[in-house]
């Protein structure tokens, strides 16, 4: 065994060397600038890359707030809905799934077949109106392929077409369209939130809080209504207009002392909660976006004027005559000559020749500035969408007729609401409430329409109109004095002339009579059976309505206790009778 | 010296990776709760609608009338018991 001598090394050639070190060094630098290239030029790319298949973008739902009576319960709600999709392609390849589909949904198997090979190019295929989420789970439960649910918000409206027009409606997108959905929409929607989380392979989310924006849910919205009374009124104003034949009705109730409306509604109605009912004539809330003449309601509020001015008093007399007068090319008639009258007789039996005769007595702007001081020349401002504004000409444009017929109440239009208005300010010893529809917002002072003393006296008068003597005998409420005046409008026929067959009942009053609480308002339109005096029409309803709020509302006789009622606000200084008049009577 | 330093070193690395563990288990936990409010939310509407729809005045009105023949009377109406 002898071991090999060790070769000498020999030394590597240099170029050798250098050849393998300059190999290194390319490959280090195409490495190198590799990296570089990657983390500086494309950095911005490759994190944007990177992160779009980790972090997620999760939007926050913000809910719409819901709407509510003023005792809470729901008038309007946001709840949860699943839409059933399919991809028709994978449906149909299981026709035993085609059929008991089919049946859930409530569609002909063949039918629906048809439906679907007609679309087997799409996919994706609602085929279900939104389904709650139990019965949407039983849809899914048949384990069809191809089938899948959408969920989303849909509105609900539980009151159904009791409180429809006030409350409105939203779009499929959720905005409100009509009603208070629209007019409180920037305070029921809310915005959505935003948060970008990281996810992992599986889905869950691992670290959050990278960026967050706080979802704003929408404010519910407290209205004044009471949901109990809205019920009410509006069973009894479809019932009179069923009865009447009438072509639609309005009907209000409010709290007199406050202003808040207690029950809003019009006839004809819609079902909020199905799409295919809202068409242009039942959405409309005729007691808001309307406007008609006033006619004889206004007579109360000619003669509280009259009292205010002092060119009146109580005890005044004024002959009517035949119960006809001429007024130049105009002849004022009444139904049935009154004779010499009072001013309670004259507004109990409703009297246009007498309206006439103080109408003319006070001259045409002291007529105009008391219509006026009960703002009937004023917008509501209930923040509605669509509110009608009054239309009452400046007393300079009026002449001897136009100051005869204005002071029966033509020649000029308001909303159900102003006359409202102008009967709680009667009731509220002569101070004007804001009417409202929405609670929580501070309440304008009420502001003072006449004295205390003459809208007393005023009420005193209505009482006469709810005796066997007066025009509304059946307005009465046994157990509350009721205080009121009714209407009988004829309507303006299309050739410009007023027309003997089309009229509007109309009755307003205010119960209980010595202090009221609450002040209610009847209009039915058109009524078509032979009997269309506000008194056998309008007055039945009020009558009704007015006794079972004040049953619900605990409206002691007296009116002095009324616990569902918000307590009266501390009133501003009452002025003493007489020192408020504007106008110093005319000599 | 140098040992105490590096035994903290791996100390806190541990506590890093524990806080770290403890960060996304209780990220996910927050994510249940929230879904679970988010379930409960819609069901607390959905049982508020089916009260509202339940207790509706034209319901309980047409079941007071028919099904328990009750009346809304105008006014005082005097009814003889039975013997």
């Amino acid at each position: 065994m002898n071991a090999r001598p060790n070769p000498v090394a020999q030394p590597v050639s240099v170029w050798r060397h250098r050849f393998v070190i300059a190999v290194l060094l390319c490959g280090a630098i195409v490495v190198l600038g590799r990296a570089f290239q990657l983390q500086v030029f494309e950095r911005d790319f490759l994190l944007r890359e990177g992160n779009k298949r980790s972090i997620r973008t999760v939007t926050i739902p913000a809910h719409r707030g819901a709407i509510l009576d003023r005792r809470g319960e729901p008038l309007a709600l946001s709840a949860p809905v699943e839409t059933i999709w399919v991809v028709p392609s994978a449906l149909l390849e299981s026709p035993a799934h085609v059929t008991a589909l089919a049946q859930l949904l409530g569609r002909k198997p063949s039918e629906f077949e048809r439906f679907l090979k007609a679309r087997i190019d799409r996919k994706f295929v609602y085929v279900s109106e939104p389904l709650s989420p139990a019965e949407a789970k039983r849809v899914l439960a048949l384990r069809a392929p191809g089938v899948f649910s959408e969920p989303s918000y849909a509105r609900y409206y539980p009151a159904g077409e009791v409180a429809a027009q006030l409350v409105g409606y939203t779009g499929r997108d959720g905005h409100g369209l009509e009603g208070i959905e629209k007019a409180q929409e920037t305070v029921l929607a809310g915005r959505a939130g935003e948060r970008r989380v990281i996810r992992d392979r599986t889905g869950r989310i691992v670290e959050d809080g990278l960026e967050f924006r706080e979802a704003q849910p929408g404010e519910d919205v407290t209205l004044t209504i009471d949901l109990r009374i809205q019920y009410l009124a509006y069973r009894e104003l479809k019932n009179a207009v069923i009865q009447h034949e009438a072509r639609g009705g309005v009907i209000i109730v409010a709290d007199s002392t406050t202003g808040e409306v207690l029950a809003i509604a019009s006839q004809p109605g819609f079902n909020p909660n199905n799409p295919g009912e809202r068409n242009s004539k039942g959405t409309r809330n005729r007691a808001i976006v309307d406007s008609f003449e006033p006619g004889s309601t206004v007579k109360p509020l000619l003669v509280a004027q009259a009292l205010e001015l002092g060119i009146f008093q109580p005890s005044s007399l004024i002959d009517t005559g035949a119960g006809t007068y001429k007024v130049g090319a105009l002849t004022v008639r009444d139904v049935h000559p009154q004779g010499v009258v009072d001013l309670a007789k004259l507004l109990s039996k409703s009297s246009n020749v007498g309206a006439a005769k103080i109408g003319l007595t006070l001259g045409a702007e002291a007529v105009w500035s008391g219509y006026q001081r009960f703002g009937l020349g004023e917008p509501i401002y209930t923040g509605f969408p669509g509110e009608v504004a009054p239309r009452l000409r400046h007393f300079t444009e009026w002449g001897q007729i136009a100051t005869a017929t204005a002071s029966y109440g033509y020649g000029f239009s308001v909303n159900a609401l102003h006359l409202l208005r102008a009967y709680a300010a009667l009731a509220n010893d002569g101070l004007m409430p804001q009417i409202r529809l929405v609670r929580g917002t501070r309440p304008l002072p009420p502001q003072r329409a006449v004295s205390a003393a003459t809208a007393r006296e005023v009420r005193r008068m209505l009482e006469q109109v709810v005796t066997p003597e007066g025009t509304a005998r059946r307005a009465a409420i046994s157990g509350y004095r009721v205080a009121g005046k009714t209407g009988t409008v004829r309507k303006v026929s299309e050739n410009g002339g007023y027309d003997g067959s089309r009229h509007q009942s109309l009755f307003i009053g205010m119960v209980p009579a010595e202090r009221p609480r609450l002040v209610g308002l009847v209009m039915i339109d058109e009524p078509g059976t032979e009997a269309y005096y506000g008194g056998l029409v309008a007055a039945p309803v009020f009558s009704t309505v007015m006794q079972g709020a004040a049953r619900l509302l605990q409206i002691s006789p007296d009116g002095t206790d009324a616990p569902e009622l918000t307590p009266v606000l501390p009133r501003t200084v009452a002025f003493p009778a007489g020192t408020h008049a504007t106008m110093e009577p005319r000599t | 010296m140098l040992l105490v330093l590096a035994l903290a070193v791996l100390v806190s690395a541990f506590a890093v990776v524990r806080t770290k563990h403890e960060n996304r288990a209780l990220v996910a936990e927050l994510e249940t709760l929230r879904v679970e409010r988010e379930r409960l939310e819609m069901e607390w509407a959905q049982l508020q609608l089916e009260e509202a729809t339940l207790a509706h005045n034209n319901r309980i009105d047409k079941i007071a009338r028919e099904q328990l023949g009750m009346t809304e009377p105008r006014d005082y109406v005097i009814v003889s018991a039975q013997p």
